[in-house]
């Protein structure tokens, strides 16, 4: 959703014959047939029967009727989809802090100290693994027991913390695993953004006596917004869509403290087997990513005053 | 680019960077020892996690609990693996600590190599067609089509499953690679848009003096525009295939049968199973690395060409 810019007309001549034009539609259609159909087949397509099936109760084994807005409205009294919505919204909130904060810090700090491409990949690394694979790995450090940080902490005479299973620490561990895999990719993309701030500007500072924190307050901060504003919609976006850590620790407990709305949209698809209403929350989801977006890119362009 | 040098510098705080910026550098030299500190601290808690995985594959998992945070494997054993991989028996694997059912990553590996390579195929290949389509053509309607595949881009992936999973039940096809890959075989976004880009930069007079020694615009496409754009494609490659490799939720509806398991799901399988009161951590451990090892060769042959991807130049 950041290539909103407008698609660049080719440089050829703009006039050229008929025959040849006519030709080359005959071409490009060639060349998009194997794209247009797994976008109508596998995007178009259920997009549209996904707004259909939320106005039915369909499930996999009754006969399926239209049930006009029946789901929307048993939605404002399920409290199961309220606290999906709250829990997500807090996930999101520690998870979308923290990783930005941290990854601003960490891409500030590459950018002023070195241009090593290995200290870039090192802390590039988790983003390249699976979610699931990062999940179990931190589902096992942190376990209860016998996990190495409860370990850490009785040395030092903390008492063990029940990091997945208890209802305080489920969100806030999941926020804390995931900040962990995806640190380093949001520390480069805002590293990114941090390289076309012209060097000179950063120079001349120095040279009327700027200090560090200085220059990153009014030359680092303003220059990096529009930058920002793009990280923090593809970050929370995806953080929205949180699932995979969820299924493979607390698949949603204990006691729905950690059951995030795609989570309960899967528990309701597959297990609850009530697919139309099911339809119905990721239209919800759908909706809240969509403003999200729409809002954060709004007010990242009315701010952007700055060179961008 | 200034400070080109710094590329190869060493990762320390003595002031060895351009001699220009020697008195800078002494002046702040204790915030730059911190901010080196602060440096290394993040890459040390990067990178510590996954050598835990390893340390706990190497150990026994009946006396695991014994070793506390002790650096080094608990009872080394490479039983862990043995079991994953279904080389041990059901005694010696209970003996550590695992399931006496045989479990077999072998077999989860193979899919998820055959699922992630159709995948990337299926991606790359269609999606340079299209990216030279939009580039590279002039055609009506054009510019409307290229924004409808980018509000693709909008809709969680979630939306379009649920109907998707339908599709592939109707279809008859659920538990087979087929419908695994069929959903992002055609098309991706993101894919699309990358190669775009790329084409977009070709000068055009390469492209003229090709048309004009008679080349059609199948000849222009795989004799000119692909061969100059390897490093892209390859880049592209790598990208999807790390993330079809790390796919969880659509091979967890349409892929539950073990013929066609992914190692992500295997591994949700696996996790849920707790052989002897608890999980089988070493095995779980064991299997995690496995189903992470490609993808750090992957990152060690081609590290440089990912880290470079990332950034909005593609996108943006």
């Amino acid at each position: 959703m950041t290539a909103l810019a407008p698609a660049r007309v080719g440089a050829g001549p703009a006039a050229a014959p008929p025959r040849r034009s006519r030709r080359e539609t005959w071409t490009a259609l060639a060349f998009l047939v194997p794209s247009l159909l797994g976008f109508v087949l596998f995007y178009f397509w259920p997009t549209l029967q996904g707004f259909w099936l939320s106005l039915t109760d369909y499930s996999f084994f009754a006969d399926t009727s239209f049930v006009g807005l029946d789901n929307y409205r048993r939605m404002l009294g399920d409290e199961t989809f309220w606290n999906a919505l709250l829990v997500t919204v807090e996930y999101v909130a520690l998870n979308i802090g923290f990783q930005t904060v941290l990854a601003l810090g960490l891409a500030v700090l590459l950018h002023r100290l070195t241009q090593s491409v290995v200290i870039r990949g090192l802390v590039l690394l988790p983003y390249l693994v699976a979610n699931v694979v990062v999940a179990l790995l931190w589902f096992w450090m942190l376990d209860a027991q016998i996990g190495v940080v409860n370990q850490v902490l009785g040395a030092l005479g903390v008492d063990a913390v029940a990091f997945f299973g208890s209802e305080d620490w489920a969100i806030p561990t999941v926020a804390f695993v995931n900040t962990w895999r995806h640190l380093g990719y949001t520390a480069l993309l805002i590293f990114a953004g941090l390289q076309t701030i012209p060097r000179i500007l950063y120079e001349a500072a120095r040279v009327d006596g700027a200090t560090e924190w200085q220059m990153f307050r009014r030359i680092t901060l303003p220059m990096l917004r529009p930058v920002l504003a793009l990280v923090l919609v593809v970050t929370m976006v995806g953080s929205f869509q949180v699932f995979d850590t969820v299924a493979v620790t607390t698949a949603g407990g204990p006691a729905e403290a950690s059951n995030v709305i795609q989570y309960y949209i899967f528990d309701l698809a597959f297990q609850r087997l009530d697919y139309g209403y099911a339809a119905a929350v990721s239209v919800v989801l759908l909706v809240i990513l969509a403003v999200i977006a729409f809002v954060q890119l709004r007010l990242a362009r009315a701010n952007e005053s700055d060179l961008a | 680019m200034v400070h080109t040098d710094v590329t190869t510098a060493p990762p320390n705080p003595a002031p060895t960077t351009a001699p220009a910026a020697t008195p800078t550098t002494l002046r702040f030299a204790p915030g730059r020892i911190l901010a080196w500190a602060a440096l290394i601290g993040v890459v040390a808690i990067t990178l510590f996690p996954f050598y835990w995985m390893l340390r706990t594959a190497l150990s026994n998992g009946t006396t695991l609990a014994t070793g506390g945070s002790s650096l080094l494997p608990v009872d080394f054993t490479w039983g862990a693996f043995r079991r994953v991989l279904g080389l041990a028996t059901t005694e010696e694997a209970q003996a550590e600590g695992g399931s006496g059912t045989s479990v077999e990553f072998w077999v989860y590996l193979r899919n998820s190599v055959v699922v992630a390579t159709l995948i990337t195929a299926g991606q790359v290949f269609f999606g340079a067609l299209a990216a030279y389509a939009f580039a590279r053509l002039r055609w009506p309607g054009r510019d409307a089509v290229f924004f409808l595949f980018l509000t693709a881009l909008m809709v969680p992936p979630i939306f379009t499953q649920l109907p998707n999973f339908l599709l592939m039940r109707d279809l008859g096809i659920l538990n087979t690679y087929s419908a695994v890959v069929l959903p992002f075989f055609f098309m991706t976004p993101f894919a699309i848009f990358f190669l775009r880009q790329f084409f977009l930069g070709i000068s055009s007079e390469i492209e003229e003096a090709a048309r004009l020694d008679g080349a059609g615009h199948v000849r222009t496409f795989f004799r000119i525009i692909v061969p100059m754009s390897w490093g892209p494609v390859i880049t592209l490659a790598l990208l999807q295939y790390v993330q079809a490799w790390n796919e969880y939720f659509w091979p967890l509806l349409v892929a539950s049968e073990r013929e066609v398991r992914t190692l992500t799901v295997a591994l949700g399988v696996f996790r849920a199973q707790e052989p002897q009161g608890n999980p089988d951590w070493p095995g779980l451990m064991a299997a995690t690395l496995i189903a992470a090892v490609p993808v750090l060769l992957l990152f060690l042959a081609f590290g440089r060409r990912i880290v470079d991807s990332i950034g909005f130049s593609g996108i943006k």
